[in-house]
C-alpha cells in the first residue's frame, strides 16, 4: 500500500522534499516507516531519532498498524510559542 | 476559540473576547519575537506548522485546561510565517472567577502549546544564517 509521509522543518530541507511516498507491505508499522526514511535519508538519522511520527494527525507508536489510506507525518521536536 | 493565523494578533480584541461577567480575573499571555537568544542576534523568526494536527492539538489543550480550572472563556492563537523582532508570535488568554486561577490555566496552556503543538521556528540570525529550532 501507499502512504504519504509529510516532512516538516529540518527534515524538509535535509530530505529535500515536503512528501515522501512509500510503499509499504500490508500490516506495516509505523517504525516500518522510520527505518525507511532513515535508510533513504541517512542524513536525517539523528533527527529521526529525536522525532515523533503522527498517523492522522494523532502521535503514533512505533507498533501501530497503518491503516489503510494512513496519512503519516514526521514531527521534529516542537518549537511553537515564543 | 482556537486559530492560526498569517495576520498580526489582535490581542486586544482577544482578550476582551474572553472577559465574562462571572469571571473576575483575565490573564493574557503573548510570546513576542525576542533579539538576542544567549549571545546570538535575531532578525526574524519564520513559523510553519502541520496545520490540522496543529488545530486538534491546541483545541485538547483547551480540554485540558478546561478539566483542571473552571474557566469561563478561553482564546489561543498562534501566528504562522514570518514575524519580526517584536510581533507577537502567540497568544493565550483565559478568564476565571479568581486570578490564581486564571494565571494558573494560562500558565498551563501556554506550556502544553510548547510542548505538543506541531509549530516549528526558524531562526533568521543577523549573521545571514537560518537555523530550524528543534529542542534536545
Amino acid at each position: 500500500m501507499k502512504v504519504n509521509v509529510h516532512l516538516f522543518a529540518r527534515a524538509r530541507d535535509v530530505a529535500g522534499a515536503s512528501t515522501v511516498t512509500m510503499d509499504l507491505p500490508p500490516g506495516a508499522r509505523v517504525g516500518d516507516v522510520r527505518r525507511l526514511l532513515a535508510e533513504r535519508y541517512p542524513a536525517l538519522a539523528s533527527l529521526l531519532e529525536r522525532s515523533a511520527l503522527a498517523v492522522n494527525d494523532e502521535f503514533a507508536e512505533e507498533t501501530l498498524t497503518l491503516p489503510q489510506g494512513a496519512e503519516v507525518a514526521l514531527l521534529p521536536p516542537v518549537s511553537g510559542g515564543a | 476559540m482556537i486559530r492560526l493565523t498569517t495576520e498580526p494578533i489582535n490581542y486586544a480584541a482577544l482578550t476582551e473576547q474572553v472577559r465574562r461577567n462571572d469571571c473576575g480575573a483575565v490573564a493574557l499571555f503573548l510570546g513576542t519575537v525576542r533579539e538576542l537568544t544567549e549571545e546570538r542576534q535575531t532578525l526574524a523568526l519564520d513559523y510553519e506548522a502541520y496545520p490540522a494536527m496543529a488545530e486538534k492539538k491546541m483545541a485538547e489543550i483547551e480540554g485540558e485546561t478546561r478539566e483542571r480550572w473552571p474557566v469561563g472563556e478561553m482564546a489561543m492563537v498562534h501566528r504562522l510565517g514570518h514575524l519580526k523582532l517584536g510581533d507577537v508570535s502567540v497568544a493565550v488568554a483565559v478568564s476565571c472567577p479568581h486570578r490564581s486561577q486564571a494565571f494558573e490555566a494560562c500558565r498551563f496552556a501556554i506550556d502544553r502549546v510548547k510542548e505538543i503543538v506541531p509549530i516549528w521556528k526558524k531562526e533568521n540570525w543577523a549573521d545571514g544564517s537560518t537555523e530550524w529550532v528543534h529542542p534536545t
